[in-house]
């Protein structure tokens, strides 16, 4: 893994001694909250509902258990306890002091951390599929690419005052996880017809309340073009994105209003003029970035302890069928482990389970961790034969939950537990439904399902591309929640259509019941999953059911 | 006829803490709803909200919300105002945290 230079080290101290200072100005009165709050935002700290929150950025989901064990230690000495993982791969703490703050990022640094760049209208904390470097079907482990983003992006002199926020998602394999096409970039690693690699470019992506799916703005990158070309692609924004509205200030509404065409010709001027100005220097760093991340020396040993787990344990088996996924090297497994256990709140994690993963990593792991956008953590490297151990001792921590790719497997927001952008609570219905389910007993037989749950119309939640959506609002003083359906977060991205008029609170659950016990009536068979038999039928069966009263209503008229 | 003013409390956010304050009659800043000051007059709450504004050393983001009175002193109206009082609903913590542990100490 990548570690920091002498020069990241001192750039991160040097930020940390400044915000101190600006912290203690801030409390002696020099510094009026209008001047201290960019300060504190392009560190991450948030002034949330209840207290502050201090967002910070895990680059490309990746942790060593050092890093993990440092945040356990963090939440227990100047929180409460816990983290939060969210949907861009960040961890947040809900509770900190302000004046705990600057030890807080003393610690990180001390496992080279920060919180930089979390916040603002900079180039953020870029993602990238949570299963790199480990996934079977990858053409290339992206996250080189994704830290040499990171170090262009950081304190970039011409991108910290930005129209907007500026997000960034790279993937390595065919099949998308990082769900590059509602980024503002998406880059992919693809193969050309001739057998060489490049990237294929996206643009303009992003859901929020003017939801688009990217567009492909260079089909074929090479790949020493990369630096130069997303120079290019922000350069142009920063000239031509609106600051005059800040609903319209994205990426996604420059390339819309002035044309996709019109907005790749002025790309391709600015890249004709930095490629020769880079020189090849990014090309130099990205060979040494590269070395940082090769990967472990995978332990060649026999897999018998393995079967004999599946053989005998029915618990491990149900487990081992929804929680790994395929390696590269035959003998290991990608392990997912759930932070969705039936009532909990998803993406949270407690000081204990923090330090039992880092735990894990280092006995079973060669010691990496990933934190995915759908908030779990991924144990990349797990030789098979250390399966059923590793899956008895996350039995203990509560963290042995079956149910990844399952309907209780939901992403969801903070919402107004905690966000003071938030219209409704997100964190609760996500539970309710959980639990819901588990009660009627459905849950396997209903089968892969992808439900987002978001607070607010900017879509931390990602309930546009959920198979289910579910947008919390305010109407008229009370909570209400709409569904939206058909959303795809893959590479087949697409935004879920809203089936009607939203639901109460205490209505949301018996109309997502409804709606799955109308699936299970339509599936072709047992293996069509719901998005599939979405697809074949169209929304038109599933809105029947969501308002049965209406459907009947005219039904008689 | 001018629509009836709906009363107000002056609250923010404790500016070291980060935790949900109030503005009472007597000029301190309560952690409680209940013991805010209801303000009924338009003007009078300008005053309030100026006064709140101008105490930069000890709260963030002053702003009015909505109240009613209630037999403990004022209440809020609108959920987002009725969660502040209290705390997020996934965990204890917050003022229902600090409630808790008052009444256990008693």
């Amino acid at each position: 893994m990548y570690e920091y230079s002498d020069f990241d080290a001192a750039f991160v101290a040097e930020r940390n001694r400044q915000f101190r200072a600006q912290v203690e100005r801030r409390l002696a009165g020099s510094l009026t909250e209008d001047e201290f709050r960019p300060l504190r935002l392009m560190n991450g700290l948030y002034l949330q509902l209840h207290a502050y929150m201090l967002r910070v950025a895990i680059p490309y989901g990746t942790l060593r258990s050092a890093q993990m064990r440092q945040l356990a230690y963090i939440a227990d000495r100047w929180d409460k306890g816990y983290g939060h993982f969210t949907t861009r791969q960040n961890i947040q703490f809900n509770w900190p002091k302000l004046t705990d703050v600057p030890d807080i990022l003393e610690a990180l640094a001390q496992v080279e951390m920060h919180s930089i760049q979390t916040s603002g209208n900079t180039i953020r904390n870029v993602t990238a599929d949570h299963f790199a470097g480990a996934a079977a079907d990858e053409i290339e482990d992206p996250r080189p690419v994704a830290e040499l983003i990171r170090q262009w992006s950081t304190d970039h002199p011409e991108f910290q005052f930005l129209p907007r926020k500026f997000k960034i998602a790279v993937t390595g394999a065919p099949a998308d996880r990082a769900v590059t096409a509602s980024n503002d970039i998406g880059v992919r690693t693809v193969l050309n017809d001739r057998g060489e690699m490049g990237y294929q470019i996206l643009v303009g992506g992003g859901l929020g309340r003017t939801p688009m799916v990217a567009r492909v703005i260079r089909d074929f990158l090479p790949k020493a073009d990369l630096l130069p070309y997303l120079e290019a692609i922000v350069s142009t924004y920063n000239l031509m994105g609106r600051r005059d509205n800040k609903f319209k200030a994205r990426i996604k509404i420059t390339v819309f209003e002035n044309g996709l065409e019109s907005f790749r010709d002025a790309v391709e001027a600015k890249f004709a003029l930095y490629r020769s100005q880079f020189g090849g220097a990014d090309q130099y760093l990205l060979a040494e970035i590269k070395a940082a991340f090769a990967p472990p020396a995978f332990r060649n040993a026999p897999v018998d302890a393995y079967d004999a787990g599946l053989a005998a344990d029915a618990a491990f088996r149900t487990w081992a069928g929804t929680n790994l996924t395929a390696h590269r090297n035959d003998s290991h497994a990608i392990v997912t482990v759930s932070l969705k256990a039936h009532g909990e709140t998803p993406g949270d994690a407690s000081s204990d389970q923090m330090r039992l993963l880092a735990d894990l990593a280092d006995d079973y792991g060669y010691g990496e961790l990933r934190i995915s956008h759908e908030q779990n953590v991924i144990l990349p490297h797990v030789h098979k034969s250390d399966l059923p151990v590793l899956f008895a001792r996350l039995q203990q921590a509560g963290l042995a939950t079956a149910n990844a790719g399952l309907l209780s497997d939901i992403i969801a927001c903070p919402g107004m537990d905690y966000c003071t952008l938030a219209t409704a609570r997100s964190i609760p219905v996500a539970q309710k439904l959980a639990l819901h389910f588990k009660a009627l007993g459905l849950e396997e037989e209903i089968g892969a399902l992808k439900i987002k749950i978001s607070g607010c119309i900017n879509a931390c939640g990602h309930h546009h591309v959920g198979h289910i959506g579910i947008l919390g609002l305010d109407r008229a003083g009370v909570e209400n929640y709409q569904v939206t359906l058909g959303g795809d977060h893959t590479e087949n991205a697409a935004i879920g259509e809203r089936a009607g008029p939203g639901f109460a609170y205490d209505e949301i659950v018996p109309a997502i019941e409804r709606l799955l016990r109308a699936y299970l009536d339509l599936r072709g068979n047992a293996s069509e999953t719901f998005i599939e038999t979405f697809r074949r039928l169209g929304a038109a069966p599933f809105k029947a059911a969501l308002y049965p009263a209406e459907t009947e209503d005219r039904d008689a008229a | 006829m001018s629509r009836r003013y709906i009363p107000k409390v002056v609250t923010a956010n404790d500016l070291a803490m980060g935790d949900v304050v109030y503005l009472t009659a007597d000029d301190r800043w309560s952690r409680h709803h209940h013991e805010a000051e209801l303000i009924e007059d338009e003007a009078h709450a300008q005053l309030r909200l100026l006064n709140a504004s101008a105490q930069k050393l000890l709260v963030v983001g002053p702003y009015l919300a909505d109240a009613k009175a209630g037999p403990n002193g004022p209440e809020p109206i609108h959920f987002r105002e009725t969660f502040r009082t209290r705390g997020p609903s996934n965990y204890v913590h917050g003022k229902q945290q600090d409630a808790a542990r008052e009444s256990t100490n008693v």
